[in-house]
């Protein structure tokens, strides 16, 4: 116990440790610590595209696997997703000015005739810690919401979610609307909410259900991947 | 202390009470989107018909048209200034159902979550979800609401600012909390966890418990893990019929009116004194679930293997509680906090 009550100084640390400690730091929600690890690994000459994945969205994947296997559950994951938000504050402006790859871009709502927001909220939160850009649409949106919020914004990935099996369905309703537009494969369409599951992803020809926000997050990197046809990012 | 429920509970060692709201009143005509509350005012008829169905099938308590009935949801339809008024006309048209009944039955005034997340984490400060609560508390005492019924909690934050809330209004109340991922609530509250929480409120509830979910079983495993505590304050268990199915085109809960008497018999041997059902729960389910209540004798305390065999399996290994509670290693903070 004694040697781990010892303030550690993160600037001391070497690069390996300052990220496994950053990793740490991110999975118990201290954000002025990411804040002050970031400033460190810029100082010493780090691109800030590899902070984001190294220490930030790498600490992420271990929130999010813990949250998906019950060992966290919403409070600490939203501390952390808050911590990380803390460390791209800094990052965001120097990304954009480096031309860096995003990580993507989504647009996201709760579908027509739908109310209950707090699981979307979740997923965008979610999704924000991960590097992800959101574009949050709110609640009770119509095909046309998604598809021109999607073509404005430049999106990758529209996100829909419904609370209930009244709307679920309208899900099928946008999907079709894009391929009748011919825009289907343009987009990575990803589906959720408390009655949904994947046989209903499948049959209204969503490109995956996500049962919550953590497995959301990861199956927005993985067709991410796929989309840009190359391996994760690494150094 | 003497209000309506209470009297009912000295006598009777299990009361019924009602299904769902939701799924009835889309069931009548509610279209998706729109506010059930608004049906309070627009549709009385058919808000006095969904509790009548409850009552009819033998109900000794339903929950009012006000789940939503709160500013901060109200807010999502332009309508955060009638919370008060619309959970009073709900009260209104429950206590003429009520009073009609030829029998006592309880008029519980529904108080949902804000849906919001409370401070730090999110927006939603302590004073302010209290004086949310306390508007449709005195809203509902207002319509003659004999007791409060808050429900589909996941925040222990959030069940605190309404027990506070209801204090102010001076209404007893139940409250229910929801527990839907990995056997805890979507906020990591374990069953265990809950009876704490309620024990040391300085307004306990007249009873508390579980409603809506995942399946039945799952919500006995949570029944099951508030009377390992010994506490004695009763027990509510509210569960859904079964889980929603996506078939050709439509959904249905796969919980038979057979099923959720199986779940009735079995909530109340796993010691829940309160027994109705949620979503999907409606009067032909209800009627089985009376008849059952009525006719079947007590049992021994299923155990888990029971519930699964009877009501089918449970969405997570674990809940969290018992042996489990300390199976899952916290994960060791190595820098020193604060």
């Amino acid at each position: 116990m004694s040697d781990e009550e010892d303030d550690i100084i993160l600037s001391e640390l070497d690069d390996e440790e300052l990220v496994q400690q950053m990793m740490d730091d991110l999975y118990d929600g201290l954000k002025e610590e990411i804040e002050e690890g970031v400033r460190i690994l810029l100082d010493r000459g780090w691109g800030p595209y590899d902070i984001l994945t190294k220490p930030l969205v790498g600490g992420m994947t271990i929130v999010g696997a813990d949250f998906r296997d019950g060992i966290l559950f919403v409070p600490e994951v939203l501390l952390a997703a808050n911590a990380m938000k803390g460390g791209m504050f800094i990052l965001k402006p120097l990304l954009v000015e480096t031309g860096a790859p995003t990580i993507g871009k989504m647009v996201i709502g709760t579908v027509k005739g739908d109310i209950h927001d707090i699981g979307k909220n979740l997923v965008a939160m979610m999704m924000e810690g991960a590097g992800f850009e959101i574009v949050d649409l709110g609640i009770n949106n119509a095909v046309e919401s998604y598809l021109e919020a999607a073509a404005k914004e430049g999106a990758d990935i529209i996100g829909m979610s419904a609370l209930l099996t009244t709307t679920m369905p309208y899900m099928k309703v946008v999907i079709d609307t894009m391929k009748e537009q011919g825009i289907r494969e343009d987009y990575i369409v990803l589906v959720g909410g408390a009655p949904l599951n994947e046989e209903f992803g499948k049959a209204i020809g969503a490109d995956a259900y996500c049962r919550d926000a953590a497995v959301a997050v990861e199956t927005a990197k993985t067709y991410m991947a796929r989309k840009h046809n190359r391996p994760p990012a690494e150094a | 202390m003497t209000n309506a429920l209470s009297r009912l509970l000295e006598t009777r060692d299990w009361l019924m009470a009602d299904g769902a709201t939701g799924t009835n009143l889309f069931n009548m005509g509610l279209s998706s989107g729109d506010a059930p509350e608004m049906w309070n005012e627009e549709h009385p008829d058919r808000i006095k018909k969904l509790y009548s169905l409850a009552v009819d099938a033998g109900s000794d308590l339903f929950l009012t048209n006000s789940f939503g009935g709160n500013a901060s949801r109200l807010k999502l339809h332009g309508a955060e200034k009638r919370a008060g008024e619309l959970s009073r006309i709900s009260a209104e048209l429950g206590r003429d159902v009520a009073d009609k009944a030829g029998r006592p039955v309880v008029v519980a005034g529904s108080v949902g979550p804000t849906g919001e997340i409370m401070a730090p984490m999110g927006p939603l400060t302590h004073e302010l979800a209290v004086e949310i609560f306390h508007e449709q508390a005195e809203g509902l005492k207002a319509g003659g609401a004999d007791v409060l019924w808050l429900e589909t909690i996941s925040a222990p934050e959030e069940y605190r600012a309404a027990a506070e809330a209801f204090k102010l209004a001076d209404m007893p109340w139940c409250g229910t909390m929801s527990f839907d991922t990995a056997g805890r609530t979507m906020m990591g509250v374990t069953s265990e966890a809950m009876v704490k929480m309620v024990e040391k409120l300085e307004n306990p509830p007249i009873a508390y418990g579980a409603n809506c979910g995942v399946g039945a079983s799952d919500l006995l495993r949570t029944v099951l893990g508030f009377s390992a505590s010994g506490v004695e304050r009763p027990i509510i268990a509210k569960g859904n019929a079964g889980i929603p199915k996506y078939e050709d085109g439509h959904i249905h809960y796969d919980g038979t009116p057979d099923l959720m008497a199986e779940y009735a018999i079995m909530a109340r041997d796993c010691g829940a004194t309160i027994i109705g059902g949620c979503c999907g729960t409606m009067a032909e389910h209800l009627e089985k679930m009376h008849e059952a209540l009525e006719s079947r004798p007590r049992g021994p305390r299923p155990t888990l293997e029971q519930i699964t065999e009877k009501l089918g399996g449970f969405s997570s290994a674990s809940d969290g509680t018992g042996d489990d509670a300390n199976a899952v290693p916290a994960r060791k903070s190595r820098r020193r906090r604060g």
